[in-house]
C-alpha cells in the first residue's frame, strides 16, 4: 500500500441513504492527497441483523471483508460506519482471542482470515494520522452562526476495551476536529445517549422518544445543530424529525450534519458538493452567513484591542504575547489560501 | 546419616489427594532415611513428641517433615529438633499442601509428586550444615512515616511506652484526613474537637521528634539498625521565627493558588497556613503559585512579616536519623473527578466529592460552614449523592468496596438536613454496607428521622440544565428510570493508595497490591506486620478503613514494635551470603549488585582484596551468589551443593 492511500470500506448504507457521508468522506480525503481504495467485492459487514442471531456467522461476514483487505497486502482499513467498526472489531477480537472461533469463522470461508488488519473509524484517522495541525491549516472559510452539539452516538468509543478509542463516557475526537476547524462547539451533555438506533423499524414511538430528548439537550446547551460521525444517528435525528416533532408536539429545526461535512465547509467547499442539500432539515440558514478566516482573524484582533484597553491594569503586562504569535501565524498562511481559493 | 521423615495427613488436605502411608513407604527406602511415618496432625503437640521420641529411639540426626508450606510451620519443628538437642538447621520441610494435594486432583500423579518432593528434602537435609545465629543490638528508636490519626494513635503508644519517635509528615500539618472531617459518624462529634488533643500530643510530647513537611528520602539498613534520610522541604518560611499569625495569609496578593487541604473546592493564597488548629502552625509558600518565584517580583510577605520569617533563598534540607524499626502510616488517596465523565466529574464545578462537601460543611473552610455550591455561591436546596463513585467499578480498575463512603455519606446527608432544614436529600445507592458497632441504626437514623431519600440505583448520567444539574439515573425498587433536578451533587470518590505509595514501598522494601496498597504478613493473622521485619503498618495504607479501625491498627503496630524492642539484642538470621576468602578474586561484582549495600571490601593481610558480607545486613536474597564468576560467596543453608543435590535427586534418578 502506497503511503497516501488507506483502503476505505463504506459499508452499505453510504451507498444509499447516507450518501452524502460517503461524498464529504472522500471529498476531505481527496483535498488531503490521500486515495481512497475501496476492496473487490465488499460484502455486508454482519452488522445488528447477523450478530444478534449468530455469532459465528456475523464473525464471518466481517472477516471475509477483513480477508479481502489482507490478501491486497494492507494492515488497516477505515471506515466512517460505527456499526461496520464495531463488527470488525468485535470479529478480529474474537478471532485473536479465541482459536476455536477463528477455526470455525474461517470453515466458512473460502480466504481464511489470518487476524492481520486493524480496522480504524474515519474519524480516528483523521484525528491521529492527519492531525488537528494539517485540520487548521486547511480551514478558508468561518461560519460565526454555527454552534455545533457534537453528538457521538452509542458505539464510536464503546464498550472501550473493543474499539479501543476516545473516551467511553465523554468522547472528545469530533470536539478536537470541530475546534480546530474553528468551529464553536458546545458542551453537550449527551454525547453518548441512545438515539434509538435500528428500533426505529420495529418501536418508532420509543425511538421517537429518545431521540427528542437528544434535541431538547441540543437546545438547551444553546446549539443549533449537530455534529454526527454515524449515519444511523444522522437519519433517526434527521429524517425523523417530523415524526418526533408530530408524535412529541414539538417544533424541532435542528440540521444533522456529519462532521465531515462541517469539516469540508470549513475547508471552502460548496454545499452542494458535500451533499447537504440530501438533509431533511437544511442549514442553509446557518451557513449563509459567512467570511474569509482572514477578516475572522482580523475582527477578533480588533476586538482583543478594545478590551484590552478596558481591561485592568495588572493584566495589560501577560495579555500582548498571545496576539503576537497569532500575526506571525496569520502571515504565513496568507499566501497559501490565496492559492485555494484562485 | 540417620535421616527421619514424617509424613502429615493435615485431616484430609493431605491425606484426601495423596496417598500418604504410600508416600512413608517410599521414603524407607531413600537412601541414608533410617525411619518414615505418616501422622494426622504433625504440628499438633503430640505430633511434635513423636519427632522428638523417634530422634532419641532412632538415634536420627536429620529430620525431614513433609507437610504445609515452611512459611505456616518451619519455624514450629526448628524449635522441636531444637529441643530434641539437634541443630535447628538440620530440619527440612517438603510442602506436599500447597505444592500438591490443593493444587492437583489425580491422587497417583499427586502421590508421586510428594514422593519427590520428600526426595528432595532427603537430598538437601544431608547436605546441611550446622548454622548458629549471632545476636546484635537494637537501637530503641521507631519512625512512623504519617502523621494522620493511625501514625498519631501509634507515635503516641510508642513513646508512652518509653521509646524514642520520629515522625515524618508529607503536608505541612499533621491530622492527616480526620482533621479535613467536619463531624464523625456514628455519633456525629466535632472531627478536630477529638483529633486535636491528640495532635497537640504529638506535638508536645517529650519522645516524639515531629518532621513536619518532610518526606522519606532513603531508608538503608536492617531491623534494629535502620539509616534514614528525610528531606525536610523548603517551605521558604523560617518555622523557628514564624509565630503563625496568618498576616502574610491575609496580604498576598496571589489569590488562586490550589488549595490542597480544601482539595481544590476553592482556591487560597500562594503562602498559606492550612487550617486554624495545624500543627506546627506555620506559613508555607507555594512557589507554583507565589509570585516571587513565578515572576520574580512580590516580596509582600517579606515586607509585612512582623517576626521577618519569610526566606525565598531557602533550599531543601537532609537530615538523617537513625531507627530500629519503621512503621508506616501513609495514608490514602482519593480518585480525581476527572475519571468520572459519567457524573461530569471535573468539568462541572456544582459536581464535588465527598471530601470537598466536608469541607463546605466545615467552619473552617472555604464557605466557614455555610452549605454554598461553588459555581454561583447559592444555597442548595436539592442535594444529591451518589455512593461507588468509581469504587466496585472494574471498567476504571477499583473493583474494590471503598469502605467508609456509605457511612460518610450518610453523615453528610444528616447534616445538610441540619445545616438546610428545607432541602431535598437524595442518596443513591448499590447496597448500604454499615456494619461496624452503631453504623446500621445511623444509615436508619438518616432515613427515618432525617428524611434522607434513599434510592437504590445507579447514576447514569449528570448533566447540566440551566443552573440546575440534572441526575438521571434508576431507581431498581420501583423499576423505574428517574431524574433529579439537583443544585449539587456529591460523588462518593472511590479510595486509592495515597500518591506516591510505590515509591515509599520500594524504599521500605515492603510489597504491594495491584492497587498500590501494602500487603499485610498475613491477611487474618499478622494485619498489621510486613514481610520484612522491622516495617510495620497501621491505617489505610493497607487497604481503605474507617477511624476506629486506623487507631486501633496504630495501636497494634505501636505494640509490635514495643514487643520488638523489649529485647536488647535481636538473633540474625544465619541464613546469609559468605565468602570464600581461598577462591574471590576481589571482582567487585557481587559488591555492584548486592540490592542491600551488605557486601564490602576487605584488604586481607597479605594486600589482597576480597568481597566481605555484613552478616546483620545481608537479607539472603541470593543475587551475588548467582554473580560470582567462580563460586566464592555462597548463602549459607542454601549452598550450590544443597541445591545441587536437590537437581540431582529429581534428574539423574
Amino acid at each position: 500500500m502506497a503511503e497516501n492511500e488507506y483502503i476505505y470500506y463504506p459499508g452499505c448504507s453510504l451507498e444509499a441513504t447516507a450518501i452524502e457521508y460517503n461524498m464529504s468522506v472522500r471529498l476531505i480525503f481527496k483535498a488531503l492527497g490521500i486515495k481512497l481504495v475501496e476492496p473487490d467485492d465488499w460484502s455486508c459487514c454482519g452488522s445488528t441483523p447477523a450478530h444478534s442471531v449468530d455469532h459465528v456467522f456475523a464473525g464471518a461476514l466481517a472477516a471475509r471483508n477483513l480477508a479481502i483487505v489482507e490478501k491486497m497486502g494492507a494492515s488497516t482499513v477505515i471506515t466512517p460506519c460505527p456499526a461496520c467498526l464495531s463488527a470488525f472489531k468485535k470479529a478480529h477480537l474474537r478471532m485473536v482471542d479465541n482459536e476455536e472461533f477463528k477455526k470455525e469463522v474461517n470453515e466458512l470461508l473460502e480466504v481464511p482470515y489470518e487476524c492481520g488488519v486493524t480496522a480504524k473509524s474515519v474519524l480516528q484517522v483523521l484525528l491521529e494520522d492527519v492531525g488537528l495541525e494539517a485540520i487548521a491549516e486547511k480551514v478558508t472559510t468561518d461560519f460565526p452562526d454555527l454552534k455545533v452539539a457534537p453528538y457521538y452516538g452509542c458505539i464510536i468509543a464503546r464498550p472501550p476495551e473493543v474499539m479501543q478509542f476516545d473516551d467511553p463516557e465523554n468522547p472528545v475526537a469530533m470536539d478536537k476536529i470541530l475546534t480546530a476547524l474553528g468551529v464553536e462547539v458546545c458542551d453537550f451533555a449527551f454525547k453518548t445517549e441512545c438515539c434509538g438506533a435500528a428500533f426505529g423499524v420495529v418501536k418508532k414511538k420509543m425511538v421517537n422518544e429518545l431521540s427528542s430528548k437528544i434535541l431538547n439537550m441540543v437546545l438547551d446547551c444553546g446549539a443549533n445543530c449537530l455534529s454526527v460521525p454515524c449515519q444511523l444517528c444522522q437519519q433517526n435525528l434527521d429524517l425523523r424529525q417530523d415524526q418526533i416533532n408530530a408524535t412529541m408536539h414539538a417544533s424541532f429545526k435542528l440540521p444533522v450534519l456529519y462532521f465531515t461535512q462541517i469539516m469540508g465547509l470549513a475547508w471552502g467547499y460548496s454545499p452542494r458538493e458535500l451533499g447537504l442539500d440530501k438533509h431533511n432539515v437544511r442549514a442553509d440558514h446557518l451557513i449563509r452567513s459567512k467570511r474569509s478566516i482572514e477578516e475572522k482573524r482580523r475582527e477578533e484582533e480588533e476586538k482583543a484591542k478594545t478590551k484590552k484597553g478596558k481591561g485592568k491594569k495588572g493584566k495589560v503586562k501577560k495579555k500582548p504575547k498571545a496576539p503576537k504569535t497569532e500575526d506571525k501565524k496569520a502571515e504565513t498562511k496568507q499566501p497559501e489560501a490565496k492559492t485555494e481559493e484562485a | 546419616m540417620r535421616v527421619g521423615v514424617f509424613i502429615c495427613h493435615c485431616g484430609n488436605n493431605i491425606a484426601g489427594t495423596v496417598d500418604v502411608a504410600k508416600v512413608a513407604e517410599e521414603a524407607r527406602n531413600m537412601p541414608g532415611v533410617q525411619f518414615a511415618t505418616d501422622y494426622m496432625y504433625t504440628c499438633s503437640e503430640p505430633g511434635q513428641e513423636e519427632i522428638k521420641e523417634a530422634i532419641q529411639r532412632e538415634q536420627l540426626d536429620r529430620v525431614v517433615v513433609a507437610a504445609c508450606s515452611p512459611r505456616m510451620h518451619e519455624l514450629t519443628f526448628r524449635r522441636t529438633v531444637e529441643k530434641a538437642g539437634l541443630n535447628r538447621y538440620f530440619f527440612e520441610m517438603a510442602n506436599i499442601r500447597e505444592h500438591v494435594s490443593w493444587v492437583g486432583e489425580d491422587k497417583d500423579l499427586n502421590t508421586n509428586k510428594a514422593i519427590e518432593a520428600v526426595k528432595l528434602a532427603v537430598e538437601k537435609v544431608k547436605q546441611n550444615k550446622p548454622l548458629f545465629p549471632s545476636s546484635f543490638e537494637v537501637n530503641k528508636r521507631v519512625l512512623v512515616i504519617g502523621g494522620g490519626v493511625a501514625g498519631m494513635q501509634a507515635a503516641i503508644d510508642c513513646a508512652e511506652g518509653g521509646l524514642q519517635v520520629v515522625m515524618v509528615e508529607k503536608s505541612p500539618s499533621i491530622g492527616g484526613m480526620m482533621a479535613r472531617l467536619d463531624k464523625t459518624f456514628p455519633t456525629v462529634d466535632c472531627s478536630i474537637c477529638i483529633l486535636g488533643p491528640k495532635m497537640v500530643d504529638v506535638s508536645q510530647h517529650d519522645n516524639i521528634t515531629l518532621h513536619a513537611y518532610s518526606e522519606v528520602e532513603e531508608i538503608k539498613g536492617y531491623v534494629g539498625n535502620y539509616q534514614v534520610k528525610i528531606r525536610k522541604k523548603a517551605t521558604y518560611v523560617d518555622w523557628t521565627k514564624c509565630t503563625g499569625c496568618g498576616e502574610c495569609t491575609e496580604k498576598c496578593p496571589s489569590k488562586d493558588a490550589y488549595d490542597h487541604f480544601n482539595y481544590g473546592v476553592a482556591p487560597t493564597t500562594a503562602i498559606t497556613i492550612p487550617f486554624p488548629q495545624a500543627i506546627p502552625k506555620k506559613a508555607t509558600i507555594d512557589p507554583t503559585y507565589c509570585r516571587q518565584f513565578v515572576r520574580g517580583k512580590c516580596g509582600v510577605c517579606a515586607k509585612i512579616c512582623p517576626a521577618d520569617a519569610i526566606d525565598y533563598e531557602m533550599k531543601d534540607e537532609i537530615v538523617t536519623e537513625e531507627v530500629g524499626a519503621i512503621i508506616t502510616a501513609s495514608g490514602y488517596g482519593l480518585i480525581d473527578l476527572d475519571r468520572l465523565p459519567e457524573y461530569g466529574g471535573g468539568r462541572y464545578p456544582d459536581v464535588v466529592s465527598g471530601i470537598q462537601y466536608e469541607r463546605l460543611l466545615n467552619a473552617s473552610g472555604p464557605t466557614e460552614g455555610h452549605i454554598l455550591r461553588p459555581s454561583d455561591k447559592e444555597e442548595p436546596k436539592t442535594i444529591v449523592f451518589v455512593s461507588c463513585a468509581g469504587s466496585r467499578d472494574k471498567s476504571i480498575g477499583i473493583p474494590y468496596c471503598s469502605n467508609f463512603c456509605c457511612m460518610y455519606i450518610a453523615k453528610e446527608a444528616i447534616l445538610t438536613r441540619d445545616h438546610i432544614p428545607d432541602s431535598k436529600v437524595y442518596v443513591f445507592y448499590m447496597d448500604i454496607r454499615s456494619p461496624g458497632k452503631g453504623y446500621d441504626e445511623f444509615t436508619r437514623r438518616a432515613q427515618e428521622e432525617y428524611g434522607v431519600r434513599y434510592v437504590r440505583g445507579r447514576v447514569a448520567r449528570v448533566f447540566p440544565k440551566g443552573k440546575k444539574m440534572i441526575v438521571k439515573g434508576v431507581d431498581t425498587l420501583l423499576g423505574t428510570q428517574i431524574e433529579v433536578e439537583a443544585d449539587l451533587v456529591v460523588l462518593a470518590t472511590a479510595v486509592t493508595a495515597a500518591p506516591g505509595a510505590p515509591q515509599l514501598a520500594e524504599k521500605l522494601r515492603i510489597s504491594y497490591d495491584q492497587h498500590a496498597f501494602y500487603v499485610e504478613s498475613h491477611p487474618k493473622l499478622r494485619p498489621v506486620e510486613t514481610n520484612t521485619s522491622g516495617v510495620f503498618l497501621a491505617g489505610c495504607c493497607q487497604g481503605p478503613k474507617d477511624i476506629p479501625a486506623s487507631v486501633g491498627q496504630g495501636s497494634a503496630a505501636a505494640a509490635k514494635v514495643l514487643s520488638l524492642f523489649s529485647r536488647d539484642m535481636l538473633e540474625s538470621d544465619p541464613a546469609v551470603a559468605n565468602v570464600n576468602i581461598n577462591v574471590c578474586v576481589g571482582c567487585r561484582k557481587c559488591i555492584n549488585t548486592c540490592p542491600y549495600g551488605a557486601i564490602e571490601e576487605e584488604e586481607l593481610r597479605d594486600g589482597r582484596i576480597v568481597a566481605k558480607v555484613l552478616e546483620t545486613v545481608c537479607a539472603g536474597c541470593g543475587v551475588c551468589t548467582s554473580t560470582c564468576p567462580c563460586g566464592a560467596i555462597q548463602l549459607q543453608h542454601f549452598t550450590d551443593n544443597q541445591l545441587l543435590a536437590e537437581v540431582n535427586a529429581l534428574c539423574l534418578s
